[in-house]
């Protein structure tokens, strides 16, 4: 029996019980991540330091050829990676169970691996320079196709041993009742990549195959219309993840709880229903697609899943209020907030995470997601400039959050440079703000995304768009930097801390299982399913600005588009 | 429990919710429904909707056709290329060819006139961004883009590609006019 040999043994220090392939599998999959980051931080700066168009780096060929390796390399390989971990570290780790089939969890890990280095060298080669949209009929090398395809299969498997080893705990009665919250967040993470990785594999193939030669076209609106069904899908897969992290963080920084198991899985929930439907936002400005069918889709599918955004945004810091309030700090509004442990790094890139997907990310997709406002958005810069809010200070910014937890819990090694580990998120999380705030603004200006030059130098019909165009892609610049900057911090400290950190008590390997005792800390008790009081007003506060913010941008967009050509 | 943990209470599905969730549930709702009616209002009162026509079109047909209202209406060429200034009559079809790396003709149109405006692409996907007025729509090969277009203001206006289409793509970039 698979069970009797395996080994577990249990962090001293926050009683997290690991099982030793499934922490190896998680291991491997962080430094993957970490090492991808790297390669497309590298690549962001050269980027950022291009479209600052006083400085404008680097030439067209390589600019558009790193931007292709920097979208593919951040959004497939850093994050897949990061989140394959995730699924790992909250079926084996949380439920306390042993890793099911760690063999194909290795193969999948070696497809992801080979599937990144095949893709990376297509790009750089310089015969796959067609952006991580890689839209139909322009050709990119078949290896291009064949590593992402590779990479697709490998997170697959990853997901099935996910699922698989929520059927070893539920079977070897590893723990009572239902999953964890956090273990849910990342089911539905887990749900949502299949679907996405189906409708990837259904696109990508025949792409593949056209590629190569034998299937003779694709057509590009059906290419776009499957493409997005993958590509926007994919990033509700990060939503997810990064969500469950919050949940986590607020257990492990304040032991706070759930308010409501009820709302909080109800949320997840309308994540799996509608968010593969919503993807139809990306094609609102295309030919070949009805306008009923776009406004169909963006709709009720769209603002379901914006509404399960809307409630986790409320649940996640009423958790942490509720919990801070049960210690005391119950002066005023927001003493909770103030006497937070804004110097630990888990709590405080969690938090600036949560407020920039919230504002920046949040609003601004909805306004894309709007069928005639995004008229006045498509494809200029702002697009970037909102998946930058919700991709990186979101999704990013979390796993950076709970690596810092990780650590010494994993990897079993005493940070190093704690003094900048309590910057970081402040440093990456404020220029990341910036930055996608810029973007924004470009783009509201008309600036182009992926475009190397919009002072159109040479060109025989120029254009000149307004200075304040300029200024806000120098702001790019100056703030892009200072998110680079943030993001070597992480890569120092995490890197660092692995070689030189001081070894901590692992804990010895013990093939028994030891029983649930609950981690961290003691839970709290007594709050949340009261029905009658009111638990979190701080919170409440907080989200009545978020929503003052949210009507007063939509409006302020429909009245701007108002002002420009009809159109019909 | 905490959320890392196994639900406390088993049947955790009938606890009751707290005041502060359903209160913002309930706003944020309302305020979902608000943005799901404000696009089918929006088509119904307002003045900019994309509800195009689109029709599948061979690339030398389209090509033909920005031909002959070319060869009709041009009134002058611009630039060393000589590309042509066309200034089709008000309400008539006007089209627009996309191809690496420019846009052709040049389209010179009346305020306040409307036009039906014809977009395709003979290569590559490619981008229609409008600017200063920062109108984007996508252009595809092989699909015939149909919009109902009506000038508010006069001047000279740009034609940005914002499509990604290749090495070339930052230099396409093009003119359109329109005249009191
Ligand atoms: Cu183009």
């Amino acid at each position: 029996m698979a069970t009797a040999q395996a080994l577990f043994r249990t962090c001293p220090r926050t009683g997290l019980q690991f099982h030793k392939s499934a922490e190896s599998l998680i291991k491997l999959n962080a430094v993957a991540a970490v090492v991808t980051l790297l390669v497309g931080g590298l690549l962001a700066l050269l980027l950022v330091l291009t479209r600052w168009q006083a400085i404008h780096l680097i030439d067209a060929d390589n600019f558009y050829l790193y931007l292709t390796a920097h979208g593919l390399d951040m959004l497939v390989a850093w994050i897949i990676f990061f989140e394959i971990a995730i699924l790992y570290f909250c079926s084996s780790t949380l439920l306390r169970c042993r890793l099911a089939t760690p063999r194909i969890a290795w193969l999948a890990f070696a497809l992801m691996v080979i599937g990144t280095v095949t893709y990376n060298v297509a790009i750089f080669s310089g015969s796959a320079t067609v952006m991580m949209t890689s839209y139909v009929p322009m050709p990119a090398h078949p290896a291009f196709y064949l590593g992402l395809i590779l990479f697709a299969v490998g997170a697959l498997i990853g997901c099935f041993v996910f699922l698989g080893t929520l059927v070893v705990a539920k079977a070897e009665k590893t723990y009572e009742g239902s999953i964890p919250l956090v273990t849910f967040g990342a089911l539905t993470a887990c749900i949502i990549a299949i679907f996405t990785i189906a409708s990837g594999a259904i696109i990508l193939i025949p792409t593949w195959l056209w590629s190569v030669g034998y299937i003779k076209h694709i057509d590009p609106a059906m290419y776009r219309v499957i493409w997005w069904a993958f590509g926007h899908s994919s990033q509700q897969i990060n939503v997810s993840a990064h969500v469950a992290v919050w949940y986590a963080i607020a257990a492990i920084v304040f032991g706070a709880r759930p308010m409501s198991e009820r709302v909080s899985r109800t949320a997840f929930f309308l994540y799996i229903c509608f968010l593969q439907l919503a993807s139809a936002h990306h094609i609102l400005a295309d030919p070949a697609v009805g306008t009923e069918w776009k406004i169909f889709n963006t709709s009720y599918a769209m603002y379901l899943a914006v509404l399960a955004s809307m409630i986790h945004g409320l649940t996640v810091p009423g958790a942490i209020e509720v919990a801070q309030r049960e210690k005391g700090f119950t002066k005023g509004m927001f003493e909770w907030l103030r006497k937070a442990p804004w110097g630990n790094p888990v709590f405080s890139g969690m938090f600036i995470s949560l407020l920039g997907f919230g504002f920046l990310g949040g609003i601004s997709g909805v306004m894309m997601g709007t069928e005639q406002l995004n008229m006045i958005i498509h494809n200029t810069i702002y697009v970037p400039g909102h998946f930058h809010a919700t991709v990186v200070l979101g999704t990013t910014l979390a796993f950076m959050a709970i690596t810092y937890f990780l650590l010494p819990t994993l990897f079993n090694r005493e940070m190093i440079l704690p003094g900048w580990a309590k910057w970081q998120p402040y440093v990456f999380g404020i220029g990341m703000g910036v930055f996608t705030l810029a973007m924004m603004g470009a783009g509201t200006l008309g600036v182009p995304r992926r475009h190397w030059d919009i002072t159109f130098a040479g060109a025989s019909l120029p254009y000149e768009y307004p200075g304040t165009a300029l200024l806000m892609l120098a702001i790019c610049g100056i703030s892009g930097v200072i998110a680079v900057i943030g993001g070597a911090m992480y890569i120092i400290i995490t890197v660092g801390t692995l070689l030189f950190g001081k070894k901590l008590d692992a804990g010895a390997y013990t093939t028994s299982i030891t029983p649930l005792r609950l981690p961290v800390q003691a839970a709290l008790s007594g709050h949340g399913g009261h029905g009658g009081g009111f638990a979190a007003p701080g919170t409440f506060v907080l989200a009545l600005v978020f929503l003052t913010a949210f009507v007063l941008y939509y409006f302020v967009n429909w009245k701007y588009l108002s002002t420009v050509w009809g159109l019909s | 429990m905490s959320a890392i943990l196994p639900p406390q209470q088993r049947i955790w599905w009938k606890q009751p919710i707290d005041k502060v969730e359903l209160i913002w549930i309930t706003i944020a709702f309302v305020w979902c429904m608000v943005m799901f009616f404000m696009m089918p209002y929006w088509h119904v009162y307002g003045r900019q909707n994309l509800s195009p026509e689109t029709y599948r079109v061979k690339p030398e047909l389209f090509q033909r056709a920005a031909q002959e209202m070319a060869d009709k209406y041009t009134v002058r060429t611009e630039t060393d290329e000589k590309i042509p200034v066309v200034a089709p009559p008000a309400g008539s079809d006007v089209y627009l060819i996309a191809r690496l790396w420019s846009f052709w003709p040049i389209l010179e149109l009346k305020k306040g006139e409307t036009y039906r405006l014809h977009l395709s692409s003979m290569d590559y996907q490619h981008g229609f961004s409008l600017q200063p007025e920062n109108i984007n729509v996508q252009v595809l090969p092989g699909y015939q883009h149909v919009i109902t277009i009506q000038p508010n203001r006069s001047g000279s206006y740009a034609i940005v590609c914002n499509e990604f289409c290749g090495i070339g793509h930052h230099k396409m970039v093009s003119r359109l006019y329109v005249k009191d």
